[in-house]
């Protein structure tokens, strides 16, 4: 076998064995620059894979030699595939931006610790997205989550550990439930093994343990994506995390538990279960609707910035999944379009926060009053990932709306509905924005405060990498679209 | 009598929902994380009492004895996985306490929040 | 990147300028004279196109495509092309006048000044030359936010909160109205490509065919038809080449225009007029040109009154849009070029008294004739251009929009025409009255005379272009009746 045939194993083995190496290393930037090539080395990986998957399709890989279902395997289809670019893309460029952040805010002496936890972070992210058995989707969720806790608590206000207390609570009741309904469902089935569930689950002659195991399982999952209103957790952890913690989990950790929501429903629930489909969209289309609307009106009145910008994730969130409350193929497709572009957008405005935040110390709205006259180029960057997050054409976010409303479209009168609240909310996202780009360009800096100056190169230089790929993606989105429908096409699988 | 038959079930209930109500209701941290170990417990239960089969012994293939009935040794190979994962989660818990105890003083939630709003 | 190079290079060589003009920020002479370049060579390139127009051809270009079938994609055709050569022609006299009024003025943050001007004009040629539907949504947008900085330019309190209303409003009604209306459109058809005759026959029917012009109609709210009009009086905080760039060079210009287009090559004249559900639309533009002179009545501040004169001024246009008859969309089509002429010469009258003598109510104009006589004769004609009295351009457009109107018996156009001159000349021919024939009854505050001569130069050229175009017409009227007659 040659070393591509084995990429699929690499993706996580690499991450989890650097972790270890990682945490003995002594010296800070040895550890964060190891750290660094582990996690690039992640995102060329998940090229390769990409492009393997977009020649070829599904790939597999049985872990050990194993075959499937007895052994764990490896599964990266379409959906798979985006979801590991984004992983590995946000690890990557968080870290490459982060570093002056992070030895501004992490104690050197902890930094090869923390460096190790953000690697096992990684893994465990990248293997949620891989595998095909469910067991093993817990083990990685919970190794992502132990190490995500440890990241936020890295953050330097005693508010982190409260905040991450909470994260903690409810993340492991999340997983217990996933873990309960896995139970369920293998005390049914007698297999672990995705698509042999799927098959399986035909054959079982009471479907009742199946419906509560999909309720425990999307709950379960549902409270780790931060779902309306199981999203106490988010803002306070989003908002006391390290910045570049915050770039890192904001562009991907809800995501992934959102796609193991999606493939579960979608895949192993909807072809055997009667009308869950129905069940499906009737449950979550309101929450997403509320999520939307209650996500961006509590970003209007926030004054702290990083949880304003928390705030609309749990409305973005809400996107994604009334994408896929649509239950349609353009509707799928318009949900996980949308998890790649919300990871563009707030990848940028997040990591314009991180430019800020390393000059100034308070991150409140008030507090950015002139900033623009004296850090131009980093209130450019955290405009033009506004003008993404509202969806204004040329921008990555615009193909979101575009393809959100195309499939609301679709829907006749519940479709109407769910238009006017995208337009509402995407009205309340140009206010929140744009109070803060008022606050930026024409507030007046105190007189007695300390001058600040232009947010350094290493920081600056992946802020507009990620907005400049905000744009290439809002005007040559081939690629997010094709993986996108391509997943959608093979979730709806039964209801094409 | 098939509900009291499986009476399992009913333990692996009430031991979820007298943790889960610690975790809601009580405000001492330690309490939280005690509830949460309950919690977690119950679902252990849940799956070492589904992998027995009536009649079957432990599962380990002698020579020279055949056709036994086994219990399944899956389940408890996973919980054993998920114990580990319990026992990581509560360590981290605690550490998580011992800091907040540090940074506020007090490991009950209402008292350290009423600390943050004065500030 | 493929296609006519003359139309790529009009929607990319303002976006070079405005780099050019970022790079030479420092050094005001250089920064003027690329701008003044990049306008120049801007409209000998749009103006090139104009043979190849006029003889019928149709020049295509794509540049990206975001969406499968959707490209970003642009198509030359005689409404665009009269859009895009009166813009960049109005741009160099904008940018004459530009230099003269920021630096008499002494105004801060010029460089941020001409990148974002330039900026939008990029935008507005996008819009002029779209192809598609989502081609100008996208410039559209670019041109808001493009124009946001220059009108909250001062960037005090006021001025900020006057500049949020502005874009408040326009974003609020593209995002909200026009996008479903756009997708909605989409999703029927299949198209969003401009096509002569329009695409919505045999897809769109009935009273969903009015509601969606409506969602058009006041989606496209630059084109300020009450009630979506509030922000133009706002961005009247903005410095007074900003405003003439609003009122004549780009914004309400793109709003109209838009809406012709969308008129002309999406809903087809002849599907609408056959629609009774689409009738409203005359009666809202109606109401808007005889509320908005009403309103300039009561006006004290000059600028304000420019302000609500354009407003009924653009609704003259949809008004001759709605006719839905050829000579009435001729008329839209010319009134486009008129007004443009007309309130340019107007706004940069206002500015030029504001930089001469800090002057901006209306009653301390008495007698300021004979302190600034070329400024004030340049007003007079814009004035007249207005009212519509020959030999100015506005006699031009009111003619073919009034012949639209018996073409198809539109009394309640033809009256609106009829009693909005009327309202015109009553709040326009009192300030040319008391400017040229009334004692001053303010002091001015020194003993000026005129502003500084690029400002003088400027609106010159244009008063003398009003008059040009009643007599010069020709042109334009070849190139637009293309618009009625069928292509072969």
């Amino acid at each position: 076998m040659t070393l591509t045939a084995q990429l699929p194993a690499l993706q996580v083995v690499l991450p989890m064995l650097t972790a270890p190496l990682v945490a003995f290393l002594r010296l800070p930037q040895l550890s964060w620059l190891a750290t660094t090539v582990a996690s690039a080395t992640a995102f060329g990986i998940a090229v390769l894979l990409t492009q393997a998957v977009l020649g070829t399709g599904t790939l597999d890989y049985a872990m050990g030699g194993w075959p499937a279902p007895y052994g764990i395997a490896l599964a990266i289809d379409e959906f798979g595939a985006l979801l590991l670019l984004i992983v590995t893309g946000a690890s990557t460029i968080a870290l490459l931006a982060g570093k002056a952040s992070l030895d501004q805010q992490i104690e050197s002496a902890r930094q090869p610790l923390f460096y190790a936890g953000w690697l096992l972070a990684l893994a465990g992210l990248s293997g949620i997205v891989m595998t095909g058995d469910a067991f093993n989707i817990f083990v990685f969720m919970e190794i992502s989550s132990l190490a995500a806790y440890m990241l936020v608590a890295g953050g330097p206000d005693r508010r982190a550990l409260t905040a991450v207390f909470k994260y903690l609570i409810m993340g492991t009741v999340g997983a217990t439930f996933y873990l309960i309904g896995i139970g369920l469902v293998y005390m049914m089935t007698g297999t672990l093994n995705l698509a042999d569930m799927e098959a399986r689950i035909a054959e079982v002659a009471d479907l009742k343990p199946i419906l509560v195991a999909a309720g425990f399982i999307t709950i379960g999952l549902a409270l780790k994506a931060a779902v309306f209103p199981l999203h106490a957790w988010l803002p306070n952890a989003y908002t006391f995390a390290p910045h570049a913690v915050t770039v890192f989990l904001a562009a991907c950790s809800t995501k992934v538990s959102l796609y193991v929501l999606l493939r579960f429903d979608f895949f192993v629930f909807q072809g055997n279960l009667e009308r869950h489909d129905v069940q499906f969209a009737g449950f979550l289309l309101p929450l997403a609707l509320l999520a939307i609307l209650v996500g961006s009106l509590a970003a209007v009145f926030e004054r702290n910035l990083k949880r304003l910008l928390a705030y609309s994730s749990i409305a973005q969130i809400g996107y994604i999944l009334l994408g896929a409350s649509c239950v349609s193929l353009l509707g799928l497709t318009a949900g996980i379009v949308h998890m790649f572009n919300h990871a563009l957008a707030k990848g940028a405005l997040f990591l314009a926060v991180a430019c800020i935040g390393v000059r100034l110390s308070r991150l409140w709205v008030d507090d950015l009053a002139g900033l623009a006259r004296q850090m131009p180029w980093t209130l450019a960057a955290f405009v033009a990932g506004g003008l993404s997050l509202i969806g204004i054409p040329g921008t990555a976010g615009f193909i979101s709306k575009w393809y959100l409303i195309s499939a609301a479209l679709e829907q006749g009168l519940t479709g109407v509905l769910t238009i006017v609240v995208i337009v509402v909310s995407s009205l309340l996202a140009v206010v929140y924005i744009w109070r803060i780009v008022e606050v930026a360009y024409f507030g007046s800096r105190d007189a007695q405060s300390p001058p600040v100056s232009e947010a350094p190169l290493s920081l600056l230089l992946p802020t507009w990498f990620i907005v400049i790929a905000n744009v290439y993606f809002g005007l040559v989105p081939a690629l997010p679209v094709d993986l996108a429908s391509a997943a959608a096409r093979s979730l709806l699988g039964h209801l094409l | 009598m098939q509900l009291l038959g499986l009476y399992n079930y009913w333990v692996f209930v009430v031991l979820l929902m007298i943790g889960f109500y610690a975790v809601i209701a009580k405000s001492n941290l330690i309490k939280k994380l005690i509830g949460l170990s309950i919690f977690q417990a119950a679902v252990f239960l849940l799956y070492i009492s589904m992998d027995k089969v009536e009649g079957g012994t432990a599962p380990i293939i002698q020579a020279g004895v055949p056709d036994q009935i086994y219990s399944n040794p899956l389940p408890q190979v996973l919980i054993l996985t998920a114990i580990v994962v319990g026992i990581s989660t509560m360590a981290l818990g605690l550490a998580i306490v011992v800091r907040i105890k540090e940074a506020y003083g007090t490991i009950e939630e209402h008292e350290a929040a009423a600390m943050d709003s004065e500030a | 990147m493929t296609g006519n190079w003359q139309i790529l290079a009009a929607v990319l060589l303002p976006l070079l300028g405005a780099i050019g003009i970022a790079a030479t920020g420092t050094r005001p002479n250089l920064r003027e004279t690329v701008t003044l370049a990049t306008a120049g060579a801007l409209t000998l390139i749009v103006w090139s196109l104009l043979p190849a127009v006029l003889a019928g051809g149709r020049p295509t270009a794509e540049l990206f495509r975001p969406l499968a079938d959707l490209p970003i994609a642009f198509e030359v055709e005689p409404l665009g092309m009269l859009f895009a050569a009166l813009a960049s022609l109005l741009w160099i006299v904008n940018s004459v006048y530009s230099i003269g009024y920021m630096r008499g003025n002494q105004e801060k943050h010029q460089t941020r000044f001409y990148v974002c001007f330039a900026i939008a004009l990029s935008a507005a040629m996008g819009i002029a030359f779209a192809g598609n539907l989502l081609t100008l949504f996208l410039f559209y947008e670019v041109l808001t936010l493009s124009t946001y900085p220059l009108v909250a330019h001062k960037g005090d309190a006021a001025t900020v909160r006057q500049a949020r209303v502005y874009i408040g409003i326009l974003l609020a009604t593209s995002i909200g109205l026009l996008l479903p209306a756009i997708l909605w459109i989409y999703n029927a058809t299949g198209t969003l490509q401009f096509t002569s005759g329009g695409i919505l026959a045999g897809h769109i029917d009935g009273p969903a065919l009015g509601l969606l012009l409506f969602l058009c109609v006041f989606g496209v709210g630059k084109a300020a038809v009450m009630p979506v009009h509030r922000w133009l009086p706002a961005a009247m905080v903005a410095p007074t080449p900003v405003s003439a760039l609003l009122h004549a060079v780009a914004v309400v210009k793109a709003g109209v225009f838009t809406i012709t287009k969308l008129i002309i090559y999406v809903f087809g004249i002849d599907y609408l007029f056959a629609e009774p559900s689409a009738g409203w639309l005359i009666y809202a533009a109606a109401f808007t040109v005889l509320a908005a002179s009403i309103v300039a009545l009561r006006q004290t501040n000059l600028k304000r009154l420019l302000a609500y004169s354009t407003i009924g001024q653009l609704s003259y246009v949809v008004l001759a849009a709605a006719i839905l008859k050829p000579l009435a969309e001729v008329g839209a089509a010319v009134h486009i070029v008129a007004h443009a002429f007309g309130k340019i010469t107007l706004f940069f009258a206002a500015g030029a008294i504001y930089t001469a003598c800090k002057k901006t109510e209306i009653d301390q104009l008495r007698g300021i004739g004979r302190r600034m006589p070329w400024t004030m004769a340049a007003f007079t004609i814009g004035a007249l251009s207005m009212v519509g009295v020959p030999p100015t351009a506005g006699f031009v457009s009111k003619w073919f929009i009034l012949a639209g109107a018996f073409q198809s018996d539109n009394f309640v156009a033809i009256f609106t025409i009829i009693l909005s001159t009327a309202l015109n000349a009553a709040y326009f021919l009192p300030i040319v009255f008391r400017a040229w024939f009334r004692e001053e009854n303010v002091a001015p505050p020194s003993n000026h005379g005129e502003a500084p001569w690029p400002a003088v130069l400027a609106l010159t050229i244009t008063a003398f272009l009003t008059l040009a175009f009643f007599v010069g017409n020709q042109p334009v009227l070849d190139l637009e009746l293309q618009l009625v007659r069928p292509q072969p």
